[in-house]
């Protein structure tokens, strides 16, 4: 924020960084070769609901665009949509294993339908999940405000894998952006997809 | 770049500027005049305006440096961790990412009435403070708390704690020069009425009168700029989070519970006011009802219904089927 902007106490709603998103097929083939961790094929993007017919318009032109590939090959499951209890909205994309590039282009598709009705500040992140052998669950989350990546893995009840999400990031440094700011880890808990 | 929705609010920019400007117009007039009268008369009131400056300066900074603190310790509230309070803190996290701001510090103060604030000089050492009775027992729903505290984290955003103490600066100044002034004419009179008398009315009173003037016109600009805050909080964060009518619903319940609320509470809670989001002590109204009564003009935040009138503005703005054509570039 500017000076001005503090002055007059007004904040500008930040626009989300999608491009970075699509460093993640290559990356997730770096992390099976350094961590074991494989894509379990699906992803999620999580945005904050504007009350209003227009919004909700949006809402379902956008699982209908992700809907209409459904059944085709490489188009995945259809999509799931679920609301959480902090009144976020997640659209759940499930494809294959393998199909990495297709889950990044269904994720894009919300993005950019949002971003081009004009509501690009509504997008909070967006979540791929990985499962390795151990059967360990662990979901890069984007932060669409920052343009970049960190590790999230939950374990039983309400505890974070601290040691494994460390090695994750330094295992992901060369490949993707990961947030510096450890205090932006943010959990989330329950995330649909994960 | 993409079209945006968030239209800046013109009419509200113009009339914090136009306070503001004021404001440093008051400060300038007040430096002048009290230049004047000392080179006018002999500096015998020189050590007197140095010592209000050198305090009302001091205790101010002091007060920003120690802002968050100080209303931790005024509000009897406990940090509180992740642990503690998971869903806060979740709804917290959740909206400093929106936002793409630093995580202020969560706290908890054990009061039974409904409100919040934010104090903290900059957004590292801010806390947002919540009291009991807005969080367990307000019977708000999920969204509606999350607007108050999307007003909240706007107020770390626009950094109004800073804001506010540069602005109420020259009142404190101001307020101690009538003080001292007052003190040194009424012990030290006699003694220096020999000097004094050469520039035919005292100096202490003369600095007295110009310090009152001053105190009183900066008060009066000093609460309006605090509404105007408000309401510069109330739109960003009700654009925050999308939800206009969440938070409109909020300020309804939270001032309706604010007059069904004890005394004792009350008195407690008067030095928080200005931070607060709905304020705890209400002045009766003056006049019955329609056009501006005199508790407005001495009011840290805007009525109820001027807030309630604009966030329906914002309802509308976010509803529109094609983004009014702004660009998204930072307009200034």
């Amino acid at each position: 924020m500017g000076f001005l902007d503090v002055l007059l106490g007004r904040t500008k709603p930040v626009q989300p960084k999608l491009d970075d998103l699509f460093a993640l097929p290559s990356a997730a083939i770096t992390l099976q070769a350094s961590t074991g961790f494989t894509p379990t094929g699906s992803g999620s993007v999580c945005f904050r609901s504007v009350e209003g017919k227009t919004f909700s318009d949006i809402e379902s032109e956008v699982r209908d665009l992700l809907n209409m590939d459904a059944g085709k090959p490489d188009g995945g499951l259809p999509v799931e949509v679920t609301r959480d209890s902090y009144g976020y909205t997640w659209l759940v994309s499930s494809h294959l294993s393998d199909e990495l590039d297709a889950l990044v282009t269904d994720l894009h598709a919300v993005n950019s339908t949002l971003v081009d009705n004009g509501f690009g500040p509504q997008l909070l992140c967006t979540l791929v999940a990985f499962r390795d052998e151990r059967e360990r669950r662990l979901a890069l989350v984007y932060l669409y405000k920052r343009g970049t990546f960190y590790p999230f893995a939950p374990l039983s009840g309400q505890n974070r894998d601290n040691a494994l999400e460390i090695q994750i990031k330094n295992a992901l440094a060369d490949e993707l952006k990961m947030e510096q700011d450890l205090t932006r880890w943010f959990p989330v808990w329950g995330a649909p997809g994960l | 770049m993409a079209r945006t929705r968030y239209a800046p609010d013109r009419g509200l920019t113009t009339r914090m500027t136009v306070t503001m400007f004021l404001l440093g117009l008051v400060f300038v007039a007040f430096v002048a005049a009290i230049i004047g009268i000392m080179t006018a008369v002999h500096a015998s009131g020189a050590s007197i305006v140095l010592i209000a400056l050198i305090f009302g300066g001091g205790s101010a900074i002091a007060s920003l440096f120690y802002s968050d603190k100080i209303a931790l310790a005024a509000a009897g509230a406990q940090l509180v961790e992740p642990k503690d309070a998971p869903e806060l803190h979740a709804v917290v996290d959740r909206l400093c990412a929106l936002a793409d701001m630093d995580k202020p510090r969560v706290a908890i103060a054990p009061t039974r009435m409904p409100n919040a604030f934010a104090t903290g000089r900059n957004s590292k050492n801010s806390v947002l403070c919540v009291t009991e009775g807005l969080w367990y027992h307000s019977g708000l729903t999920p969204e509606e708390k999350e607007g108050v505290l999307a007003h909240e984290l706007s107020h770390v955003a626009h950094k109004d704690v800073q804001v506010m103490t540069y602005a109420s600066l020259l009142a404190i100044v101001a307020g101690l020069l009538v003080r001292f002034a007052f003190y040194s004419e009424l012990f030290g009179g006699g003694r220096r009425g020999g000097n004094n008398n050469q520039g035919g009315i005292p100096v202490v009173l003369i600095i007295m009168a110009v310090s009152v003037v001053v105190y009183a016109v900066s008060f009066l600009l000093i609460r309006l700029l605090s509404r105007y805050r408000e309401l510069a909080a109330d739109r960003s964060g009700a654009l925050l989070t999308g939800q206009p009518s969440a938070l409109a619903s909020a300020l309804t319940k939270v001032s309706q519970g604010m007059s069904s609320i004890p005394t004792q509470d009350l008195r407690a809670a008067e030095p928080l006011n200005a931070f607060y989001f709905a304020p705890a002590m209400k002045l009766t109204r003056g006049g019955n009802g329609g056009g501006p009564s005199l508790s407005q003009l001495f009011s840290t935040h805007p009525s109820l219904e001027k807030r309630i009138e604009q966030l329906a503005k914002i309802q509308r703005q976010l509803g529109e089927q094609t983004p009014g054509g702004l660009s998204a570039g930072p307009g200034k």
